[in-house]
């Protein structure tokens, strides 16, 4: 994985809630054996018409818009556990999702493919909306050695929360499956004692 | 320190804690399907591992899968590669519980499980699906998990999980006749919202739920993602060791006694102290449908579609855009709403019950002549069993054909998808946007609403008190 570094980036806004996995990477595009490609259908419904021409309306069609970090309402990422979901956020480019909350399983799913997930008060996700709204421009610095989140527009800033362990692998890049490897001898002596 | 029936299980299952991190946890079960694990055997290659337990990992093909003509291969040439990658993976993995197409322990992950006893009370359980919380239903420690984690546990029998917090759901009181597990669910995800459970394991308990059957359990379980929940599960009682024993994999005579001594000590003690507590009344509960686009909005079916100040101000955008999509007005009558299609199965519902109550209330009506039915049972087990015990005659005759077991339309990977604009009564477990197909409008219920919805269409349906139509009972 890569090493995860502080970002400064303009973002795109999506301010809907609860948007599902099912959104994020409809299921009939789920039948590849790798993990590459799936960015060319994030939000596939949303964003494609029937004929595959770009739905004009959508966010992600809209040349103002641009950055790697996406922003979302409350509750994104609910329904289904396919890790496609973060495939398909990373793959197009994505490097952070802010929300004011996410659902479990893809919180897991995106920090275990190098994607940041970043929980804002309701208030701080409003003010995002508000002046990306004003001027599509405007950036965002998220800085995970330190925990915080700044709106450049506004000069307003939050800490955010990540277990330090989880922090650590984002910023050496290392994956769960490298730590779990090298506990083998822990496992075999569990497997003893049961 | 009391310890509530989580607890007992998680920490007898914990391998090492990480400093400031997430709890390395044993896996007992792992059960595992062909859209998930490809990229997660890829992993292996790439790093040169075997599969660490391969006896612990139970393969069945069911998501990307047919519903008719199993025997043949399959037409799709991408959903025929990714099926062949599975076989491919099992055969280079050496893994020995590989259940392919056609295969008589084939079926829906969650439902084979069960069925051959690989599910026993006490358990990790873990699969990449989110549904893997049915099996909570015998008392485990079942939860969905993304591929990434499907390659840890393939390499290594554990995973790096933080511990959720606890919640208890008590459901006083008893269900009104012909009220279904499902709606018992579906009434509690609408009351919590999809994701008021975020965060939490939950527990069942209370007089509704130990009336339950294990099948009804699982049902309900399996529903405890759609309020955000880890996972749900209900402690192990005489109806969990009366279904359990003598099924296939379950341990059989001194292993069983050691095994039911065990067992007996899954309960919750008194006195120990969950994070959140909630309680219901279960005799409120009406049979529930859903009138939008995701499973918290479910209502009572004889009641009217939420108005605009009903709802709070922030989620108002996205409340209209669900109304929009599913073709409703707020204020408007679910009753008087039309049917095109009946989808009877899914690891919800596609369980030997679930054709009962279905058989049993078509038994002698007709299919209407403008519903498309989709009755697919969850597995080959479940196939047999409706010809077993003489539903399929009562289906036929009612003008209804059986498919073959899979997901089906569920989510719709492979050929039964609901045309755009259409409706669908669905007896599974989300109705988001295009879940069933692209432009697909999915109303959520229970098995006998479904059927209802298929003989009687959903403008015909009549609530009397808290039933449905007529005055047979179904339960
Ligand atoms: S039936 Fe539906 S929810 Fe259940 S395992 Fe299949 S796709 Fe998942």
């Amino acid at each position: 994985m890569e090493k995860f570094k502080t970002i400064i980036s303009s973002v795109v806004p999506l301010p809907i809630e609860n948007v599902d996995t099912d959104q994020i990477i409809p299921a009939r595009f789920l039948k590849a054996t790798d993990k590459n490609g799936f960015g060319d259908n994030l939000f596939a419904d949303w964003r494609y018409n029937k004929d595959g021409s770009p739905k004009q309306d959508f966010v992600l069609n809209n040349p103002k818009y641009s950055g790697e970090i996406l922003v979302a309402g409350k509750n994104f990422g609910s329904g289904s556990s396919r890790e496609h979901a973060a495939w398909a956020v990373a793959g197009y480019g994505f490097k952070v999702v802010v929300s004011s909350f996410f659902a479990d399983i893809f919180r897991n799913n995106a920090l275990n493919n190098g994607i940041l997930p970043v929980v804002v008060s309701p208030g701080f996700l409003a003010e995002i909306f508000e002046a990306v709204d004003a001027n599509p421009g405007n950036t965002l610095t998220v800085n995970l050695e330190e925990q915080k989140i700044t709106n450049n527009a506004t000069g307003k800033s939050e800490t955010f929360e990540i277990n330090s362990y989880k922090k650590e692998c984002l910023l050496k890049g290392l994956d769960d499956i490298d730590y779990l490897l090298s506990k083998k001898d822990l496992i075999e002596a569990y497997e003893k004692n049961k | 320190m009391k310890k509530t029936l989580f607890d007992k299980i998680w920490d007898a299952h914990v391998v090492s804690e990480v400093a400031n991190g997430p709890t390395q946890l044993y896996i007992d079960r792992h059960f595992c399907h062909e859209v998930t694990s490809p990229q997660a055997f890829n992993g292996l290659r790439a790093r040169e591992l075997k599969v660490f337990r391969p006896e612990k990992t139970t393969m069945t093909a069911d998501h990307n899968t047919p519903t008719i003509n199993q025997d043949q291969p399959v037409k799709d040439p991408i959903s025929r590669n990714q099926l062949d990658t599975f076989a491919r993976n099992a055969a280079e993995f050496n893994m020995p519980l590989f259940y392919p197409l056609g295969h008589e322990k084939n079926g829906v992950v969650h439902i084979i499980g069960p069925e051959n006893g690989f599910t026993q009370p006490g358990m990790t359980i873990v699969c990449g699906d989110s549904h893997t919380s049915t099996h909570g239903a015998f008392g485990t420690i079942a939860f969905g998990i993304g591929t990434s984690e499907v390659e840890m546990v393939l390499a290594t029998q554990c995973i790096l999980q933080n511990r959720p917090k606890t919640m208890r759901i008590t459901f006083s009181g008893k269900l009104e006749k012909n009220v279904l597990a499902k709606d018992l669910a579906l009434y509690m995800i609408s009351k919590l919202t999809t994701g008021g459970a975020t965060g939490y394991f939950v527990e069942y308990a209370g007089e509704a739920i130990r009336n339950l059957s294990m099948e009804e359990r699982m049902t309900v379980c399996n529903l405890s993602i759609e309020m955000g929940a880890r996972g749900g599960l209900i402690a192990p009682d005489e109806t969990t060791f009366n279904y359990v024993k003598d099924r296939e994999f379950a341990p059989k005579g001194e292993e069983w006694d050691k095994k039911m001594e065990f067992w007996k000590t899954l309960k919750t003690d008194d006195d120990a102290v969950f994070d959140s507590e909630l309680v219901f009344d279960a005799s409120e509960i009406e049979p529930m449908v859903t009138y939008g686009t995701n499973p918290g909005m479910g209502m009572g079916i004889s009641g009217t579609i939420p108005t605009l100040d009903e709802i709070d101000e922030a989620g108002r955008i996205s409340y209209m855009k669900s109304l929009d999509y599913m073709g409703f007005k707020p204020g408007e009558k679910m009753l008087d709403k039309p049917v095109d299609y009946v989808f009877l199965g899914s690891c919800t519902n596609g369980r030997i019950e679930d054709f009962r109550i279905f058989a049993n209330y078509v038994k002698g009506k007709k299919k209407a002549d403008n519903i498309t039915a989709w009755l697919v049972p969850g597995s080959w087990q479940v196939e047999k069993q409706i010809r077993e015990e003489g539903l399929y005659e009562i289906l036929t005759e009612a003008g209804f054909q059986l498919r073959q077991p899979g997901c089906s339309a569920c989510l719709a990977m492979n050929d039964d998808k609901v045309p755009a604009g259409k409706y669908a009564v669905s007896t599974s477990n989300r109705n988001f946007e295009g879940r069933q197909g692209p432009g697909a409008r999915t109303i959520l219920a229970g098995p006998l609403v479904a059927a209802a919805a298929a003989v009687l269409g959903m403008n015909k349906l009549q609530p009397t008190g808290n039933r449905i139509v007529d005055n047979t009972t179904y339960h």
